[in-house]
């Protein structure tokens, strides 16, 4: 616990923190006052995988242009919330939605909205580095052609701009055409940050993006975050507390596929309002 | 106190050492003799495999040596004047095959992203087993449906083909000729969907093990299924793909009965794909009962060492794609 405290003061953004403390109350209604304009509203969210009830009435304000991260032990659900902002339960025909996630003004779970359309706004990357099996050029300009046609010159600018964005142009800068499943772990994630964000998304969805990076890499892509929240409304889930702690702006607490606890990661990690919330920051279980 | 502790336990373990020892002694003829079976039966597939290539080229050498180069190049092939050429079967085996492969390969990856990609989970297992059950049909099978029913109405077909593609220029010629129902094209026709069912398995368990991740990452991208499968899961499984493919390809070489009942059994060479023609496994099928004189038989198994390189090969070249992909997940995993 206090070890997360002296997190927090070394935090470059605590300042930024200007919540009133209370706020972090349990449904995310109370703090909306005091919280940045909403990129992303959640409303009576509920998720089945078959029979399995795995997200239980989840209503949530993800504000923009802040980190958010998603907390909780393995399994509640919070990586199954985070798959429901880009639909992408859709491929999986026993997997369901039911509830609204309203992205500026429209509520993405409605079918009628065209899933290319939601999903070129939001960006995802995942736990394992997962480049595609061509150059580190074409893993950018992959996404950039599912969108835009562009000439060489011009393509080549954006994929330089994303890869600087990802903060790996100096690594790949003379390499572009080697195949991206030959670099690093750490260095193929940042490639999977520059895919992601070269569809010009607004939201960067992360689903444990660190897990299978070393603390090096680590501390790169937590580097990274800072630089593009200034951008993109980021969600990450994480594991690592500490991580939540470090980069985060709001954090929310899961447990059992329901949302115990969410407001700012100060408040949440100081001075939780649940009993369960306290008991698992500070390693009681989970 | 542990020098008597180590005594007692020290006392049972050197009785069983003996045991051991001792049992392993009886046994001992046993296993060895079992394991130099199994060596032995194992290597008798080699055993085999070598004998019938070097029996093929021993029955084949007076045919090679008779007409040399010209039995590939040479289309003559006339028993009553002893002259034997083989490049109609080998030509004509070729061309069925491509036949096959530009049916069967567009066809299989339809069938394989349907089942990995599309298809509901129920139907996943009822669309593999219909898949997999055509290669269990018996290859006489498809020869007299493709004979008795699928020729006749392709003959009914062929006039048309022949007033609207046989009228394009250059490509045409490949399309022109005689109603018949059976030739090159039919052959080719059902030798590919003959093969199908192997291309789509193999197509089906590689697409399958692609890792979801990836295939999420470029949904995620807003790419549809069909540029997912395009870009990603194609290029990822590009090897073994290419694997089945061949794996396909020798089958449809060395098809037999079904050719031999539908390509025609022409001796001719024909530019038009709509002519009958004869392929290498055909040809034997049909002549090897009238083989009298010692050319003409050798000549027929000179044959049999060409189709039998030439899948021999192709089956190799299979194998080495399909074994690079399984140790390339192994890496992975």
């Amino acid at each position: 616990m206090i070890m997360m405290q002296e997190n927090f003061r070394n935090s470059p953004r605590d300042a930024a923190l200007h919540v009133p403390a209370g706020a972090g109350g349990a449904v995310a209604g109370d703090n909306v006052a005091a919280m940045p304009p909403v990129k992303i509203s959640v409303r009576g969210l509920d998720f089945h995988y078959g029979k399995f009830h795995a997200l239980k009435d989840i209503s949530i304000d993800i504000p923009e242009k802040r980190v958010t991260a998603f907390i909780g032990p393995s399994g509640c659900g919070k990586s199954t919330l985070l798959r429901t902002f880009n639909r992408m339960f859709e491929i999986y025909p026993e997997q369901r939605a039911q509830g609204q996630i309203v992205v500026d003004g429209e509520n993405i779970l409605d079918s009628k909205e065209d899933i290319a359309r939601v999903r070129a706004k939001i960006g995802m990357v995942f736990q394992k580095p997962t480049p595609f099996p061509m150059s580190i050029y074409e893993n950018i300009a992959f996404g950039i052609r599912l969108y835009e046609r562009l000439p060489k010159a011009e393509m080549d600018a954006r994929v330089e701009q994303c890869l600087r964005q990802a903060a790996l142009w100096d690594e790949v800068k003379d390499k572009l055409h080697q195949s991206g499943t030959s670099l690093s772990g750490g260095q193929q994630q940042r490639l999977c940050i520059a895919r992601g964000v070269a569809i010009k998304p607004e939201i960067l969805l992360l689903d444990e993006p660190c897990s299978a990076l070393d603390p090096i890499s680590t501390a790169r892509v937590e580097e990274l975050l800072k630089e593009l929240v200034r951008d993109y409304t980021v969600v990450i889930v994480t594991h690592n507390m500490q991580q939540a702690a470090r980069s985060s702006d709001y954090t929310a607490f899961m447990y059992l596929g329901e949302l115990v606890e969410f407001g700012d990661t100060a408040t949440i990690f100081t001075r939780p309002a649940k009993q369960q919330t306290e008991d698992y920051i500070t390693g009681r279980f989970g | 106190m542990k020098a008597a502790s180590s005594a007692i336990a020290g006392q049972p373990s050197v009785m069983h050492n003996g045991n051991r020892s001792a049992g392993k002694k009886v046994r001992f003829p046993a296993d060895f003799l079992f394991r130099k079976l199994t060596g032995f039966i194992a290597l008798l597939v080699a055993i085999t495999l070598l004998a019938i290539l070097v029996a093929l080229i021993r029955e084949g050498s007076q045919a090679l040596h008779v007409f040399g180069w010209r039995f590939f190049t040479t289309s003559a092939w006339d028993p009553v004047a002893n002259q034997f050429g083989a490049l109609v079967f080998i030509v004509g085996t070729l061309i069925s095959s491509a036949i096959a492969m530009l049916i069967a390969i567009p066809v299989s990856f339809g069938i394989a992203l349907f089942i990995s990609e599309l298809a509901p989970r129920w139907m996943r297992g009822p669309v593999s087993t219909a898949v997999e059950l055509l290669a269990a049909v018996p290859s006489i099978i498809y020869g007299m449906w493709g004979l008795l029913v699928f020729a006749p109405w392709f003959s009914r077909i062929e006039p048309w083909i022949n007033d609207h593609i046989g009228a394009i220029p250059g490509l045409g010629v490949l399309f022109r000729g005689p109603p018949m129902g059976i030739g090159m094209l039919t052959a080719g026709i059902v030798l590919g969907i003959m093969v199908i069912p192997f291309i789509a398995a193999i197509m089906r368990d590689v697409f399958l093990v692609t890792p979801p991740a990836l295939k999420e990452s470029a949904y995620a991208l807003g790419a549809t299924t069909w540029e997912v499968a395009r870009h990603v899961i194609l290029p990822y499984t590009r090897t073994a793909v290419t694997g089945g493919i061949f794996l396909g390809l020798g089958r449809a070489l060395g098809e037999t009965m079904a050719v031999t009942f539908i390509i025609g059994n022409s001796n001719n060479l024909s530019a038009s794909l709509l002519m009958p023609g004869s392929s290498i496994a055909s040809v034997i099928a049909n002549e090897f009962t009238e083989a009298t004189t010692d050319l003409y038989r050798s000549s027929l198994l000179a044959l049999g060492l060409i189709l039998f390189l030439i899948t021999f090969v192709v089956l190799v070249f299979a194998k080495l794609l399909l074994l690079r992909l399984e140790r390339g997940t192994g890496k992975k995993a």
